[in-house]
């Protein structure tokens, strides 16, 4: 195994069993390496098994067969190196969004040392001013900055993101998109983004595996060669966009002019 | 409420304080007017008193307080109605300045000018023309010859029953909190507590009178006990469905800011059930009040409920209301700090919930 693999998944199967007591096979055989500093994307419909994955790998959920393992350690429970994003309401309304982003310190007994990081992290996602504000008198999209910031301040060797724009309007959406982007590159941490956008998966990661459903099994993994900041109507943008929505066997009903370069 | 609460308030932009608005201004005349309106009943009141011709046949006695070797009962009613203006007054400037407590104070004017008025209709049935029936309906003068009388006596009352109030309210309170906890997150100890709970508490807590009676050494620790039961219930029920329906989603996110268990349960499982568990709060403190009052009009050397017990048997009817007042203010003060600690607690919810 390379060195500079963060997060190996080898094998790895889980089966639910759903309301009338059928078992749905949720993973079956899943093996991805992602290397250190990687922003992946996970992209598939609705039941491929994504979110199940990436439950796994935070330790959420254990699998039945396979081994996760995070920088050669196998995965047994949660643990503050791997940092989780959910998808919306995850703030703990108690809190402000200041306390809310020192929780991960406090939850590990290292608020008094790092106390200043919180100030550095409010700062990182721009909601200065914004402190003593509890999350329902904030917008979503800075709800979801918050629970960014939160889940960084651990400084997780990779960052779990389950859809966390998923509820957002399309200009929220792309504004912390480029948050992320951002933050990314700040601090070279790996990122796994779960998401069911086609557009965000392009212009955000390095690569993009694609699940199909039933079994929830990775059909491919695609190579992302374009430099930051891509250009969301570039002919290298539409042209793999075309080949995604084809794999995702959403593009071939009706071709829409606007896949046709 | 405070400073401190509205310095930290005024760290959110001003965008969002929107909503908080007042929606109508009145100008500073318009403030004095209803000002002076807010106090004409009362002063009105005083005028009745002092001007009305005292009709039927009542034994006006005076008494020797203080300062005052020579005080009548009209006199002394007078004086409580001169400090009500005086409240009144002052929480009119303690007002003027600021926008919200403004209409506060003016939403409730008509409301004082009424009680005025109707105190002065009740001096003149009750005192001056004593067309209620007699000795149940005295007048008000009559209600505040009590305090003349023995006032001492109805504050050592008062006293005792705020010390039983607070040793078993309080006591109440933080077992049903730690009940509640358990009963809320472990689930063996719902299975075994959680029915006898059930059970147990639909029972008004007099019921166990003659039980505690002989149970406890002292008239004062049974009456506590029953107290404490009658706290416990609500507070332990709503603490345990506050804990157990705690979001998973708070969970897992602390999970995977790296929580253990301890932080699961107080920085978790614990806010998320403050409101319900003040929501109990609320209930036991409304079950205390009557079982405080039951308890000692059933046996107890002292308290608000035994004099009301005591005065009933000499038929001074106007002592009973006496002691119904001093509760009514009392029952008010603990309700309101009651209240105020919630708001306070529970700040985070303001502009959440309506």
């Amino acid at each position: 195994m390379s060195k500079d693999i963060v997060l190996s998944i080898k094998g790895v199967d889980r089966t639910y069993v759903d309301e009338d007591g059928g078992a749905v096979e949720a993973l079956r055989g899943i093996n991805l390496d992602i290397k250190r500093g990687e922003f992946v994307s996970i992209i598939g419909s609705s039941g491929c098994g994504k979110t199940t994955l990436l439950r796994l790998i935070a330790g959420l959920d254990a699998p039945e067969a396979g081994s996760i393992a995070l920088e050669g350690e196998p995965i047994t429970g949660t643990d503050p190196h791997r940092g989780y994003v959910f998808q919306q309401g995850s703030l703990f309304p108690w809190l402000t969004v200041e306390k809310n982003i020192a929780s991960g310190l406090v939850a590990r007994g290292v608020y008094r040392e790092q106390k200043a990081d919180v100030a550095r992290y409010i700062e990182l996602i721009g909601l200065q001013g914004f402190e003593k504000a509890y999350p329902h008198q904030i917008s979503g999209g800075m709800a979801q900055r918050v629970a960014i910031a939160r889940a960084l301040i651990n400084r997780p060797s990779a960052l779990l993101l389950d859809e966390p724009m998923g509820a957002l309007d399309s200009f929220t959406r792309a504004d912390i998109q480029d948050k992320l982007l951002e933050l990314w590159r700040k601090n070279a941490t790996t990122m796994l983004l779960v998401t069911h956008v086609v557009d965000e998966a392009i212009y955000l990661s390095d690569r993009i595996v694609i699940m199909t459903p039933r079994p929830g099994k990775i059909s491919e993994i695609l190579d992302v060669k374009m430099e930051h900041p891509r250009h969301r109507g570039g002919p290298a943008f539409l042209s793999l966009r075309r080949d995604i929505l084809e794999k995702l066997n959403l593009a071939s009903a009706a071709p829409q002019p606007e896949y046709i370069i | 409420m405070n400073i401190f609460s509205l310095e930290k308030r005024s760290a959110i932009p001003p965008l969002l304080k929107q909503g908080r608005a007042s929606k109508r201004r009145v100008s500073n005349a318009g403030f004095l007017l209803l000002s002076l309106l807010s106090v004409a009943g009362f002063v009105a009141a005083i005028f009745i008193n002092r001007l009305f011709p005292q009709i039927a046949e009542v034994k006006i006695s005076a008494y020797a307080i203080g300062a005052f070797p020579d005080l009548s009962i009209n006199q002394a009613y007078q004086i409580v109605l001169g400090g009500l203006i005086l409240l009144y007054i002052g929480i009119a400037v303690f007002s003027f300045f600021d926008e919200a407590r403004r209409e506060q104070f003016i939403k409730r004017v008509p409301f004082r000018f009424a009680i005025g008025l109707a105190l002065a209709l009740w001096d003149v049935l009750g005192t001056k023309l004593q067309s209620l029936p007699q000795p149940f309906f005295p007048g008000p003068a009559k209600i505040i010859e009590s305090f003349l009388m023995e006032g001492p006596y109805i504050w050592q009352n008062t006293l005792y029953s705020l010390r039983l109030f607070a040793v078993g309210f309080l006591v109440g309170v933080a077992f049903g909190v730690g009940t509640g906890i358990l009963i809320g997150w472990f689930p063996k100890v719902y299975y075994w507590v959680y029915p006898v709970l059930k059970i147990t508490g639909v029972i008004p807590a007099v019921a166990w009178m003659p039980f505690a009676l002989t149970l406890f050494p002292t008239p004062f620790l049974a009456a506590a006990f029953l107290i404490v039961i009658c706290a416990w219930f609500p507070v332990a029920f709503l603490t345990a469905q506050g804990i157990q329906s705690t979001p998973k989603v708070h969970f897992e996110v602390a999970r995977t800011l790296g929580a253990k268990t301890p932080y699961l349960v107080f920085r978790v499982a614990i806010p998320h059930a403050l409101p319900q568990i003040f929501t109990g709060i609320s209930t036991a403190n409304a079950y205390a009040f009557t079982t405080l009052v039951m308890s000692e009009m059933m046996g107890q050397p002292g308290g608000l409920g035994y004099y009301i017990n005591a005065s009933k048997v000499w038929s001074a009817y106007y002592k009973v209301f006496a002691a119904i007042i001093v509760m009514a203010i009392l029952f008010s003060l603990i309700m309101k700090g009651m209240g105020m600690l919630q708001n306070h607690v529970l700040r985070w919810q303001r502009g959440l919930v309506k």
